[in-house]
């Protein structure tokens, strides 16, 4: 496989105004990822999928990750002046991210057996700006994966020829993988509760109770 | 009758019995299931079905494509929500006199998926279960087990008084309420008529 700053490197001069980051990942794997920007999402699936050195021609899984509101904490050497002497010292800052909403696509090559490649694509937030490139007019593999990223964590991919919900049925409103989803109530019988489980039947009794 | 008479009389070569005994005795033993299975526990009650196992022996090898002409539904495998409205519509398509065996852990109660968020806890909250059977999946063995169980049941039924079965009861339910899909959980989401929550307190 070719390394990720050079496929990073020739996706650049190819797609012109393609902005690009690799994620790092701390995880034993350091299985670092590309991360891309929506515009440009068509072009660079495209020029994966065909750039003769790549030929990224098989999308094994696409999935969604929920990622809330969060803080990121960074650490960063600031000189100050302490008794009188200036001296390096670290600070931690920290900043307030929005969240968003990541489609994460791994792509193999059948024919130059190689990969995994990880793509990431971000939305802007989670709640009103959750469009996506479909990527399934590149790899059609990608469809029944799309749709259930949409069912899901509610991604809506602009350009799927069909998405509709997969798992769940048509009426239902919610996202179940989305973090902040609420099951509905229906622990009125926990014959083995226990911790979390055993909160939500006790808060199931005392509702019941008050009704 | 009285037992020791019959056992008499059938020492001399007379056999005597009664129409219940009779009308029993045909219903459990010619109960013929619906083929339909939702998960991994089909495997098992296919595997029962087969030359090991030889459902034959209790007059049940005969698994019919259609609700009509089934006798007992096997739900055997995990009950999904999205599910749940289907099975129950095909046990309401099924004529009188019809049992529910409850296969496997998802079947009675959620199982594994018993927390998630699109699995039934258990299909007794929409139909009444004949019989439960535990395990993931169970052996053929329970599920005989689950059908010597539902010989039993039919054959300790008596056809006259108030506890004859269903099926003799005009004024009987026959069909129950299919759940309809709603926005965030089936509505409703149990059929007080068919399951009562069980009394229980929760300790820590």
């Amino acid at each position: 496989m070719i390394a990720l700053e050079q496929i990073k490197g020739s996706i650049e001069t190819a797609v012109p105004g393609a902005r690009l980051e690799i994620i790092p990942n701390a995880s034993p794997s350091g299985q670092r990822s590309l991360l891309a920007d929506n515009q440009h999402a068509l072009a660079v699936a495209k020029f994966l999928s065909d750039d003769p050195q790549l030929r990224m021609d098989f999308a094994s899984n696409v999935t969604g990750v929920d990622w809330l509101d969060g803080e990121i904490a960074e650490k960063a050497k600031v000189l100050k002046v302490v008794d009188g002497v200036e001296k390096e010292v670290e600070e931690i800052r920290k900043t307030k991210r929005p969240g968003y909403l990541e489609a994460v696509y791994h792509l193999y090559s059948m024919e130059k057996k190689h990969g995994p490649l990880i793509l990431r694509f971000r939305t802007e937030n989670r709640s009103d700006r959750t469009h996506l490139v479909s990527l399934t007019p590149i790899w059609r593999s990608a469809e029944l994966q799309e749709r259930e990223v949409y069912d899901l964590c509610g991604v809506v991919f602009d350009g799927h020829p069909d998405l509709r919900r997969i798992l769940m049925w048509d009426e239902f409103k919610d996202h179940p993988m989305r973090k902040d989803y609420v099951e509905p109530d229906d622990f009125e019988y926990e014959p083995t509760a226990h911790d979390e489980v055993l909160k939500r039947a006790e808060a199931h009794d005392a509702r019941e109770a008050g009704s | 009758m009285d037992e020791r008479l019959k056992s008499e009389l059938g020492k001399q070569g007379v056999f005597v019995t009664t129409l219940e005994d009779l009308y029993n005795w045909g219903r459990k033993n010619s109960i013929w299931p619906l083929g339909f299975g939702l998960a991994c526990c089909a495997i098992e009650m296919i595997a029962a079905s087969m030359a090991r196992w030889d459902l034959a022996r209790f007059g049940a090898e005969v698994f019919r494509p259609s609700p009509r002409q089934a006798d007992l539904m096997i739900v055997a495998g995990t009950v999904t929500k999205k599910m749940a409205p289907a099975v129950v519509r095909l046990y309401n398509q099924m004529s009188e006199p019809k049992y529910v065996i409850a296969m496997g852990a998802c079947a009675i109660s959620g199982g594994p998926f018993k927390q998630g968020y699109n699995v039934l806890k258990g299909i007794d909250r929409y139909v009444p279960v004949d019989v439960h059977i535990p395990g993931c999946p169970p052996r053929p063995e329970a599920l005989l087990h689950a059908f010597m169980t539902l010989q039993q049941k039919i054959d300790g039924q008596s056809l006259t008084g108030p506890s004859r079965p269903r099926h003799l009861q005009a004024d009987a339910p026959s069909e129950f309420t299919i759940p309809q899909y709603g926005e965030h959980d089936l509505v409703p989401s149990r059929n007080s008529e068919v399951w009562k929550v069980p009394a229980m307190e929760h300790k820590a």
